[in-house]
């Protein structure tokens, strides 16, 4: 018996001293770079999920997406426009500095302040106060029933360290100098920051002061930018990397048949849709004069039923979709199988409505479309156009790349007849694509329909979701928003196409976790 | 000779100032900048202010007068991409380039030139005919291609050299080199070879039909009638005699294989001035566009104008016609 204890206990002995020495490097490679280590330079998914991983929120998300606590251990909501927040105690930044109230509150004013890309997280929030030094108040602007949702990906940066290196502020375009925080980083999460070259590659080391009991076996992580999609498959294939990010479309079945290599997918929380300019008394790109043929819902709807997108599953985008019938996937508060489901596709139908609006010959309009931001976009772009053909209507493709493309079609200008987006609300809630996609365009100044690029608009739809911002009740907001998206759908406001398909690819030996959001957590990652 | 010099360097100033203001003009066709800068909910408001801050909504004209302006003083402005001063960012990424251009360079002279000699020593031989073949291949398949079939091979297939980057670096104060580490120079051959292959063939091939030319003319002959060496004359005054083609035409390549090694670095990831020069294209971002593209303009001229010394230095007649035309008085 004893013997048997002294054995294990040597074995186990044996395995902690064994551990140190396994180097467990995992290699990663995505198309585009970390654009900053500075989490508040852009509001943008890659930024974001990587530097997750060096930084960490109040309240973060786990494997299925939902909130959970991290910086913050426990909140209540003192009256209906207040939340305090109970810090976690004994966190350190990985330059050995505590965590307390004061750093929330800098993250709070840096967050919002000059230079940063992210203040919309924040922009329900009036004040961030500190009560002591492990609790924060927040005070909103009316009641917020997701507020939560809204800050898991605000990180929290280190007062003291962002003042001593000059970097209180994010990076200023208009100036000629670099904020020390953009190649540095310096947070409280499970990785920290090792060697930073710009476009070429980042490493990071595991933090062994971390708070939180780590899943990952990793010792070491470069990621590297492998811009050719050829190279970075071909990198994948020669095993000088162990995981890609970004697959080629085109790549994936080769990728599939490769023994030792698998590829990882997962419906994704973005949205691909058409969208149709409903404001103008003529359009830009048609000929059709002196009216606009897109302000009648039957034209809508006839758009809507000529568009196969089982076909467009299955040739354009080889499986890797999932047709959807509303503006918001799978994954964001507020979708229902019932919204999800599509309009069946009617060709018939198509052209007995465009006879009843009186295009009974069809018309030419012109379409939008970017060439390089959405999986295979110019492609569905130009199957819409051969769909619509087939009831008369002649589509004139223009699909360009995205900086061409979106100085073209979003505001002030709007200067489109009828366009492609994709759209992922940043805070997993429908309310966001409501706000931004469906609801009215408002004046320069505010952002509400600031995407609603073809200027929809339904006073009900507006009224709702005003309404739904401030509504703390789940079950009354959760009505509220299936009413908003029903007279939404029934209008053909959008045609909403698909949600694309989170594609990466890894090693076999390489265990991950895939998050609906396109998020890439380190923390989950465990190398066989 | 120094005269010659400035006059040079004053004209490379016109060439470059000429650059900058043709490709402002084309940077109205490049797309919006801001969409790509701010996040994707940033309001009208806020979009419209900071596209006047960064002077985009001014003419042309005004933003390349602006350019001229702040680089006299050498100042590029802050990259819409990365946020850090195009100097730096350039200076950063220049010696990747200039390394893998030298590099390409040496190796398409010291093939190309005695594959030439010898193809045009041995006119019928099967291995000249062989060579011919081959660099028919160089000459016609497109950079990118052979980039991704020399991956495909010496990567996938074979496992032996990196498909991707430069390896490690080691620095040198003001100059970050690959060259000194084993894995730096495995990681070298494949784009070198890649962005050397054309200029290579281009040499033999040129090499070859000057050395046809040469080796007809009579002075040949004549150092063959003296007994000379076939070393000697084959080498000493064949192969001296097409130099002066060979060096223009190698010198103007060096420009383009610096300019034009935007390719082979987009295949091979390779973290040089092309690889940053095509990001910004298609991030719209115009302050790192516009110096890389004067920066080229310079490199050129600066090519040239060595190229044109090195006439001196291979063609004695240069230098006493100009010797002589001094001497005239004019």
């Amino acid at each position: 018996m004893s013997k048997t204890i002294l054995l294990s206990a040597v074995a186990a002995v044996a395995i902690l001293a064994a551990q140190p020495a396994m180097a467990k490097t995992l290699k990663w490679a995505n198309d585009g770079d970390v654009n900053s280590m500075d989490p508040y330079a852009r509001n943008e998914t890659f930024l974001l999920s990587f530097m997750s991983n060096i930084y960490e929120p109040l309240v973060r998300r786990d494997k299925n997406l939902k909130v959970e606590p991290a910086l913050a251990t426990e909140w209540t909501q003192t009256a209906p426009d207040t939340w305090r927040f109970k810090l976690r105690e004994d966190v350190k930044f990985h330059d050995g500095a505590p965590f307390t109230a004061d750093d929330v509150v800098f993250s709070y004013q840096r967050a919002t302040g000059p230079g940063s890309n992210i203040p919309t997280k924040l922009a329900s929030v009036k004040e961030v106060r500190k009560i002591d030094d492990h609790t924060v108040e927040f005070v909103t602007n009316g009641p917020n029933p997701i507020l939560l949702e809204e800050i898991s990906d605000w990180y929290i940066m280190d007062k003291e360290w962002s003042e001593a290196n000059n970097a209180t502020q994010a990076a200023d375009l208009t100036k000629n100098e670099e904020t020390y925080a953009s190649r540095n980083a310096n947070g409280t999460g499970p990785f920290m920051l090792q060697d930073r070259q710009p476009d070429v590659k980042t490493v990071l080391v595991p933090n062994p002061n971390w708070w939180d009991e780590p899943e990952h076996n990793l010792t070491e992580v470069v990621f590297s930018r492998i811009g050719n999609d050829a190279t970075r498959v071909a990198a994948l294939l020669s095993g000088e990397i162990d995981m890609i990010y970004t697959v080629p479309p085109q790549d994936v079945e080769r990728i599939r048949r490769t023994p030792g290599l698998r590829i990882v997918e997962g419906p994704e929380l973005r949205t691909i849709f058409l969208g149709f300019d409903q404001t103008r008394d003529e359009l830009l790109e048609s000929s059709v004069k002196g009216k606009n043929p897109f302000k009648d819902p039957k034209v809508r709807e006839a758009f809507y039923r000529a568009i196969d997108m089982d076909a467009i599953k299955s040739k354009v985008m080889r499986g890797a979709s999932a047709p959807v019938g509303t503006m918001i996937g799978e994954g964001i508060n507020g979708y229902t199988d019932e919204l999800g489901e599509r309009y069946p596709h009617d060709v018939e139908l198509a052209r007995k409505l465009l006879a009843e609006a009186g295009y009974a010959d069809g018309f030419e309009v012109g379409l939008d479309c970017p060439n390089d931001r959405y999986v295979n976009d110019e492609a569905i772009c130009q199957a819409v156009a051969s769909m619509l053909a087939r009831v008369g209507v002649k589509v004139n493709l223009n699909a360009q790349t995205r900086s061409k493309y979106f100085a073209k079609i979003l505001g002030p200008a709007y200067d489109t007849s009828f366009y492609m987006l994709g759209w992922t609300p940043s805070t997993y809630d429908a309310h966001n694509a409501l706000y931004n996609l469906v609801a009215s365009r408002g004046d320069d100044k505010g952002s509400q329909g600031l995407f609603n690029v073809g200027g929809y608009s339904n006073p009900r739809v507006d009224e709702l979701t005003a309404a739904i911002l401030s509504e703390t009740d789940a079950d009354k907001r959760d009505a509220m928003i299936q009413e908003a998206l029903t007279i939404h759908k029934e209008e053909f406001g959008h045609i909403p196409l698909h949600q694309q398909t989170v594609v990466w690819a890894a090693r076999d030996n390489v265990d991950l976790v895939q998050l609906a959001d396109n998020y890439f957590p380190l923390r989950f990652v465990r190398l066989q | 000779m120094i005269a010659f010099i400035v006059q040079r360097l004053v004209q490379s100033v016109i060439v470059m100032l000429t650059v900058a203001f043709v490709a402002f003009a084309l940077f109205n066709f490049v797309g919006d900048p801001i969409a790509n800068v701010v996040g994707q909910d940033t309001s009208l408001e806020d979009r419209a202010k900071l596209r006047e801050s960064l002077g985009l909504n001014d003419p042309f004209v005004v933003q390349f007068a602006r350019f001229v302006g702040r680089a006299a003083q050498g100042e590029f402005g802050l990259s819409y991409q990365h946020a850090r001063p195009v100097d730096e960012l350039i200076l950063e990424r220049m010696p990747a380039t200039l390394e893998l251009s030298f590099v390409a360079a040496l190796l398409a002279l010291l093939i190309g030139v005695p594959m030439g000699v010898y193809t045009g020593l041995h006119r019928r031989g099967s291995l000249s005919r062989l060579l011919m073949t081959v660099s028919l291949i160089g000459v016609s398949l497109p950079t990118f291609l052979i980039g991704i079939l020399l991956i495909l091979v010496f990567s996938v297939q074979l496992g032996w050299l990196p498909s991707f980057g430069r390896g490690p670096t080691v620095d040198l104060g003001w100059w970050q080199t690959g060259l000194l580490t084993s894995e730096g120079l495995k990681a070298l051959i494949l784009p070198a070879v890649t962005l050397g292959l054309f200029q290579m063939t281009l040499i033999m091939r040129l090499v070859r039909a000057e050395m046809l030319e040469v080796l007809r003319t009579d002075y040949i002959k004549f150092a063959r009638a003296r007994g000379l060496t076939n070393r000697a004359v084959n080498f000493g005054h064949a192969l001296k005699n097409t130099m002066v083609p060979v060096i223009t035409i190698t010198g103007l390549q060096l420009g383009s294989i610096i300019a034009f090694s935007i390719i082979t670095e987009t295949v091979f990831q390779w973290p040089g001035m092309g690889l940053l020069f095509i990001q910004a294209v298609l991030f719209a971002d115009i302050p790192v566009m516009a110096a890389y593209l004067v920066l080229m303009a310079f490199f050129f001229v600066v090519i040239n104008l060595i190229v044109d010394l090195l006439y001196y230095v291979v063609d004695p007649r240069l230098r006493i016609d100009r010797g002589t035309a001094a001497g005239h008085g004019h």
